[in-house]
């Protein structure tokens, strides 16, 4: 019914935390380019702000998607109230329903495995950096 | 169906990326990974109707299954407009740019 509501409302909030981080280092750096701008939520220590426009890519890219699979069954409309399901109060409330429990979990789930992918990744430029650091001990 | 579309394009994508990284000039990690937003989304949608259908939902109608497929082709089709959109206005290359800036 809408269930890309909540994983939408999700990707609104990481996007503005984004941004609010990048103006944060924006007043302690200077650059010039598109690179260099992008490149302030990819460096730092902290590897979940690092690696936050993976979950942005994801929650942005999955709702889309998801809208469009919606607009396709007639679910969405692009005239008020939006959501067919809004137009009346029974269908109202098991929209709601679904977006609680469909919605939400689909959020929870794109997150976890963000948190697991960046955890990985994390170890993974651990364990190089380690084998790096022993390598030029050795030589 | 949809779910399964949308995965094989998640892992198409992931296999290129792999073979281009660690380049990214292309932006195929973005498309990659907005195909995994979907699948995951997907699979929450498909364990919540297997809950419902229960063994039902293994044994989809034949019409179902191809309406299924036409939107999931569709949602590649989509991904990939998305995709060269960003593609196109980021720039990674300069192409666009070069293009635009070239003296006739």
């Amino acid at each position: 019914m809408a269930c890309f509501v909540a994983p939408a409302v999700e990707a609104i909030v990481v996007t503005v935390a984004t941004k609010v981080m990048q103006s944060k280092a924006k007043k302690s750096a200077t650059f010039n380019t598109e690179p260099e701008k992008e490149a302030l939520t990819t460096t730092g220590k902290n590897p979940f702000v690092r690696r936050m426009n993976w979950l942005n890519t994801m929650l942005w890219g999955g709702s889309a998607l998801l809208a469009f699979e919606h607009i396709w069954h007639g679910e969405v409309t692009p005239w008020f109230p939006f959501l067919t399901a809004a137009s009346n109060p029974a269908d109202a409330s098991a929209m709601l329903r679904e977006i609680a429990t469909v919605g939400v979990s689909m959020a929870v789930l794109v997150t976890a495995v963000w948190v697991g992918m960046v955890l990985v990744t994390s170890a993974m430029e651990k364990k190089a950096l380690k084998l790096q650091t022993t390598a030029s001990v050795r030589g | 169906m949809t779910l399964l579309t949308t995965l094989f394009a998640a892992i198409i994508s992931t296999v290129i990326w792999y073979q281009k990284a660690p380049e990214d000039d292309m932006k195929i990690g973005t498309l990659s990974l907005m195909y995994w937003g979907a699948s995951l989304m997907w699979l929450v949608d498909a364990i919540f109707e297997y809950v419902k259908l229960k063994a039902d939902f293994f044994t989809p109608a034949l019409v179902d299954m191809v309406h299924d497929f036409y939107l999931g082709l569709s949602v590649v089709a989509l991904g990939l407009v998305i995709w060269l959109v960003i593609l196109l206005v980021k720039d990674p290359k300069g192409i666009v740019k070069a293009a635009l800036t070239r003296k006739k």
